[in-house]
């Protein structure tokens, strides 16, 4: 089997630089690279382009990067929960572009499965089509949207194999398995990561034929944004 | 007039045996409460999630389970998890049965306006653009008036719009309305609420056919 297997968070970073476009996985703050985001914060890299259905909270998640303003331009669909990033936006300091979600994921799988751009019905007859070709299909309008183009991809599994396989838990799977393979490099953290052969090929969700590194994440701490729970009876 | 619940629970009864629903964030998630307990019918959350089930006891919350608000939630047997642009396939490919949602503003041709106030408020569309634009059948649950007293049912627009033609029906807490085209079509009203009340609360074309009922919840 190839090898993917990375030592440490260093060499899993290695050859992140200033300037770079890195798209993050994770759906608030459930299933995100907590190691990566780490390592992004200690080593200080700036006016990176960020990749993210969500921008974290203030002091979690994304929010540490922006509140290091590290990030030029974020590219979200829903941003809601942090008040730094509300400021940074409406001060001009930050470039957004907020986008349909499932645009956001289907922008992902094009880069991921080759398609330079595809047509999609969201966003049609709103700002979000503005300077967009659009184009009737069967009496409907459409929207042509672009396949991202990114640098590196942080995507954060439950379990995963030195070959890159993984494995992904609940809905932490979100935009991960889309984000594998639709950058140059795919940087995949896992919680456990077991010797080739450990996983069932049958229930494998991302072959790694789509990560470049893999590695063993530390101490996560996996924050509830909501925590919602019902009373016995 | 009907609170948030009873919005919830009038919506519910439109939900039928067999369908597949997704519930954006606000009144939309009260509505799973009040379904038919002798129907099937299986909940869809954007973020990954089909069979959702209620929020889990004290003690049980699992980090790695949560829903579109990202709340914690369970899941119910039958249930399975996808990726995102899996997800998004469900809702665009129209296998989604019914979708329902809040709203800023409603117009009287289908429109609707609920992700962005320029300047104020911009915390995104999230799933609600991908959700307008393909589902068949879509229902929106709000009050009738904003906090100012406004009607959120206008003849266009004035915030920047989610969808176009999209909204087929409105249950407010004073009517239940389908959207023609021409106008909104008064269907019920809610309890002791009167149509002129109705009238005074809607900016937009008020459509008028015959005797109103009050709506039976």
């Amino acid at each position: 089997m190839i090898n993917k297997k990375v030592d440490n968070i260093q060499q899993a970073l290695k050859g992140v630089e200033d300037n770079m476009t890195l798209m993050l996985g994770g759906f608030g703050l459930c299933g995100i690279p907590e190691n990566a985001i780490a390592e992004l914060v200690k080593r200080n890299v700036k006016g990176l382009k960020c990749i993210s259905n969500n921008a974290g909270v203030d002091d979690f998640g994304l929010g540490l990067l922006l509140q290091g303003k590290q990030i030029d331009k974020m590219t979200s669909s829903y941003v809601g929960e942090n008040d730094e990033f509300e400021r940074q936006m409406l001060s001009g300091d930050l470039e957004v572009e907020l986008i349909p979600q499932g645009t956001l994921a289907e922008r992902c799988r094009a880069a991921q499965a080759g398609f330079p751009a595809f047509y999609t019905p969201a966003g049609y007859g709103t700002e979000v089509a503005e300077g967009k070709e659009t184009r009737a299909f069967n009496g409907k309008m459409y929207v042509l949207e672009h396949a991202f183009d990114a640098d590196f991809a942080f995507v954060k599994a439950w379990k995963g194999d030195s070959a890159g396989n993984l494995v992904f838990k609940g809905t932490a799977r979100n935009f991960n398995p889309n984000m594998c393979g639709a950058a140059k490099i795919t940087v995949a953290e896992v919680e456990e990561l077991v010797p080739v052969g450990a996983l069932d090929p049958n229930e494998i969700h991302i072959p790694g034929i789509f990560v470049q590194r893999i590695f063993q994440g530390e101490n996560y701490e996996k924050r509830i944004e909501q925590r919602t729970v019902r009373k016995r009876d | 007039m009907l609170d948030k619940n009873g919005i919830a629970k009038r919506i519910a009864k439109e939900v039928q045996d067999g369908y597949y629903v997704n519930l954006g964030i606000g009144i939309p998630t009260l509505v799973a409460n009040f379904v038919r307990d002798d129907i099937e019918v299986e909940f869809q959350s954007e973020n990954g999630v089909l069979g959702m089930g209620p929020f889990p006891f004290e003690g049980e919350e699992d980090a790695d389970i949560i829903n579109a608000g990202k709340q914690t939630i369970t899941t119910l047997d039958g249930a399975s998890f996808f990726d995102s642009a899996t997800s998004f396939s469900m809702i665009r490919g129209k296998h989604v049965d019914l979708t329902i949602l809040g709203a800023m503003e409603v117009a009287e041709n289908g429109d609707i306006a609920n992700w962005k106030i320029p300047g104020r408020m911009v915390k995104g569309m999230g799933g609600a653009m991908d959700l307008v634009a393909s589902a068949e059948n879509i229902i929106v649950a709000m009050m009738h008036t904003n906090k100012r007293g406004e009607s959120k049912l206008l003849k266009s627009c004035s915030l920047p719009l989610t969808g176009v033609n999209c909204v087929k029906k409105i249950v407010t807490n004073l009517a239940v309305l389908e959207v023609t085209g021409d106008g909104f079509k008064l269907l019920e009203r809610a309890p002791d609420v009167t149509v002129e009340a109705i009238q005074k609360a809607t900016e937009g074309n008020l459509i008028i056919e015959g005797d109103i009922p009050e709506m039976v919840i």
